[in-house]
């Protein structure tokens, strides 16, 4: 996973909640069998005026000027900001491999749907819980200020306006933990194998019926 | 001290516990299907890490496979690699029941793990997909992955997860005639909202809910994750254990009734708190019907698109604009008059063999309307099409104007060649109605079996309490 600390960069406002995954990465893409360069098909159907499908050469398809993501001040963001219930629908990975792949190291939101919101921390791209008003500031501060940039601070747990105005953001002891040090957590938790085999163990003799062996 | 199932699940799957509460839980059942499985098949190879317990997996192929001329294989050729790609490692690691493309008893990855009795009471279940909560109709503690979890749980037989909060959605009464499960979880999403069960682990309770069969129970807790939850469950009572009887997977002689014992207990305490409690008046719910781009934009079949004016919010009453302009849909439009061009029966919230009698006592001796380009049945799996046909119900769709198609997800995600073209509407059974859901420029609109066959036969929105 990739390590978080503390990263500056260039804002992009998203202003609509209930954003799903399947408008940030659409279905023809999860045929794919690999994890990486889903980037440019980060919301495909908004940002292209033409249909896209795996495979195809994205540079000659035709982008919608109107969508945030295309137009010249956002070009480079890193730093995505978005409303309520971001990343609902499906479990797909796919939706933050995208977003990463695209050069996105932090989503600022005012809820997150809850696996979207999982599989983030599982890459290292980190999803950051903002109060409405603080939210409101921020959507009003990007649209109005060319070049707008924020810093996010994970070990103070803040994210910094360029004015100097600190918000505070809550994240689990654990996550952080894995984020400042780019952990692998399946190696993490095979350190507790032990632990697993003897649950397990216990667990066969107690409820036998939960491990069959085969159709019968 | 008084515990609610939700703590009794949970407290019976912690292996260990970080400071912070973050727990490793064990994982009864992994369920694995082509999409979100193969690069958490290559992470563990490239790891040079073997699955812990491949006896734990239920695999399948559902949601890139096509639903008519099998013969022919996957012509598409990026699907037919990822298919493959499940085959080759199924055959490397191995699983305790791998249902391949074209076996007799393939199906929907949610459909097939009931059917069999892989699914039992007590379980962690988790899938790489967020409609696992389906199998929380079992008192199954069932939670949708992502591929980096996927690969965690492959690797380790654990997942780390944070307790959640518990809400009880308590359906008292009786549901009027023409009222299914699909109408009591949609008219629950359309109360609470979206993101209205984020955060909370939801148990289901009430009369009505008890009434449910295992069928509707499914459906409900199906759609768990359209209410923002990661997890929905019902309780255990005999409607649980007459299922399971004799599934395939499902215990035998001395171990059902110590099994049976076991299950028994998997209810909430009597006095047991939760931290939210919604209630609803099941005589009070009418059929349903989704007029916009998210499941809690839905109206009972009496009623009408809203106007964006009807919302203070300003970020709702946009996104009320921007789904009716998706939509194609005037504000004040009655849901009856909207027509249709489509129909999808089908996908893992509405596929099993009582929906399928739902929408063929619908459509027995009427024809889908002229206007209508395609109605498509697509049972949820093998043995369900099976089932079906023994029953003659194959025969009554066909009649009617209905395709009856071969197992799969089909067109609730489109990933096969089932979708809708551009500006398309259609009455599906599904769980989401997402732009693009259906196929790139489609328009969904959901409701129950029953209803999507009275919209096929009418060639708009109908109200099945009305059809004699
Ligand atoms: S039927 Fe639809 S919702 Fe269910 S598993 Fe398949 S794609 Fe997902």
């Amino acid at each position: 996973m990739e390590k978080f600390i503390r990263h500056e960069g260039l804002v992009v406002p998203l202003d609509r909640s209930n954003v799903d995954t399947d408008a940030i990465i659409p279905k023809q893409f999860l045929k794919l069998i690999k994890r990486s360069g889903f980037g440019p098909n980060l919301f495909d159907e908004w940002r292209y005026l033409d249909h896209g499908e795996p495979g195809m050469d994205n540079s000659r398809r035709t982008p919608n000027p109107n969508f945030v993501l295309n137009q010249a001040r956002y070009q480079g963001a890193s730093i995505f900001l978005a409303r309520a219930n971001f990343g609902c629908g499906s479990s797909r990975e796919h939706a933050p491999w995208a977003l990463q792949d695209f050069g996105f190291r932090a989503i600022l939101a005012e809820s997150f749907a809850d696996i979207f919101f999982n599989n983030c921390f599982k890459i290292g791209l980190l999803p950051i819980v903002l109060p409405k008003a603080e939210l409101d500031a921020l959507f009003g501060l990007t649209e109005h200020t060319p070049g707008y940039r924020l810093t996010v601070d994970l070990p103070a747990q803040c994210v910094i306006r360029p004015d100097g105005h600190a918000i505070t953001f809550e994240v689990d002891a654990f996550r952080k933990e894995s984020l400042l040090n780019g952990w692998d957590e399946i190696g993490l938790t095979l350190r507790h194998a032990e632990k697993i085999r003897a649950f397990e163990e216990r667990r066969r003799s107690e409820q036998p019926w939960l491990f069959a062996q085969g159709l019968h | 001290m008084a515990k609610t199932l939700y703590d009794k699940l949970w407290e019976n799957h912690v292996v260990h516990t970080e400071e912070d509460g973050t727990a490793l839980l064990y994982i009864d059942r992994h369920l694995v299907h082509e999409v979100t499985s193969p690069q958490a098949f290559e992470g563990l190879k490239l790891a040079g890490r073997k699955p812990w317990r491949p006896d734990s997996i239920v695999a399948t192929a559902d949601h890139n496979t096509p639903t008519w001329n099998w013969e022919r294989g996957i012509e598409d050729p990026v699907s037919r690699q990822q298919v493959e790609t499940l085959d080759a490692n199924i055959g490397e690691y191995g699983a305790l029941v791998y249902f391949p493309f074209r076996d007799k008893r393939q199906g929907i990855v949610h459909v097939i793990g009931p059917e069999h009795g892989a699914t039992l009471p007590g379980m962690t279940v988790v899938c790489g997909d967020s409609h696992t909560s389906t199998h929380g109709a079992f008192a199954c503690l069932a939670h949708g992955i992502g591929t980096s979890e996927v690969e965690h749980v492959l690797a380790t037989q654990c997942l780390l997860q944070k307790k959640s909060k518990t809400l009880l959605i308590r359906v008292e009464g009786k549901v009027g005639a023409g009222v299914t499960a699909k109408d009591i979880a949609l008219a629950i999403i359309g109360r609470i909202g979206t993101a209205g069960g984020t955060g909370y682990a939801i148990e289901f309770g009430g009369a009505a809910i008890r009434a449910l069969s295992m069928e509707g129970r499914m459906t409900l807790c199906n759609m768990a994750i359209e209410a923002g939850a990661r997890v929905g469950f019902v309780a255990v009572d005999q409607t649980t254990i007459d299922y399971l009887k004799g599934r395939p997977l499902a215990p035998q002689g001395e171990l059902w009734d110590r099994a049976v014992a076991y299950w028994r207990t998997l209810v909430s305490d009597a006095d047991a708190r939760f931290d939210a409690v919604v209630e609803f008046d099941a005589a009070r719910i009418v059929p349903q019907v989704t007029w916009g781009t998210s499941p809690e934009m839905v109206s009972g079949i009496d009623g009408a698109v809203p106007a964006p004016e009807d919302f203070s919010d300003p970020v709702k009453r946009e996104g009320v604009a921007r789904a009716l302009d998706y939509m194609g849909l005037a504000p004040r439009t009655p849901i009856r008059q909207i027509p249709i061009d489509k129909v999808f029966i089908g996908s893992c919230t509405n596929s099993r063999i009582e929906d399928l009698r739902a929408a063929a006592a619908v459509a027995k001796g009427r024809h889908v309307a002229s206007s209508v380009k395609q109605a498509l049945v697509v049972p949820g799996s093998g043995l369900v099409r099976a089932q079906a046909e023994r029953e003659g119900l194959d025969r009554i769709f066909i009649a009617a104007g209905f395709e009856w198609r071969q197992p799969g997800c089909s067109m609730c995600l489109a990933m096969n060649d089932d979708r809708l073209e551009p500006g398309e509407r259609c009455a599906s059974t599904s769980n989401r109605n997402f732009e693009g859901r259906q196929g790139a420029g489609g328009r969904t609109h959901l409701l129950s079996p029953a209803m999507a066959a009275a919209a096929a036969i009418a060639g708009h929105f109908a109200d099945v309490r009305e059809l004699s």
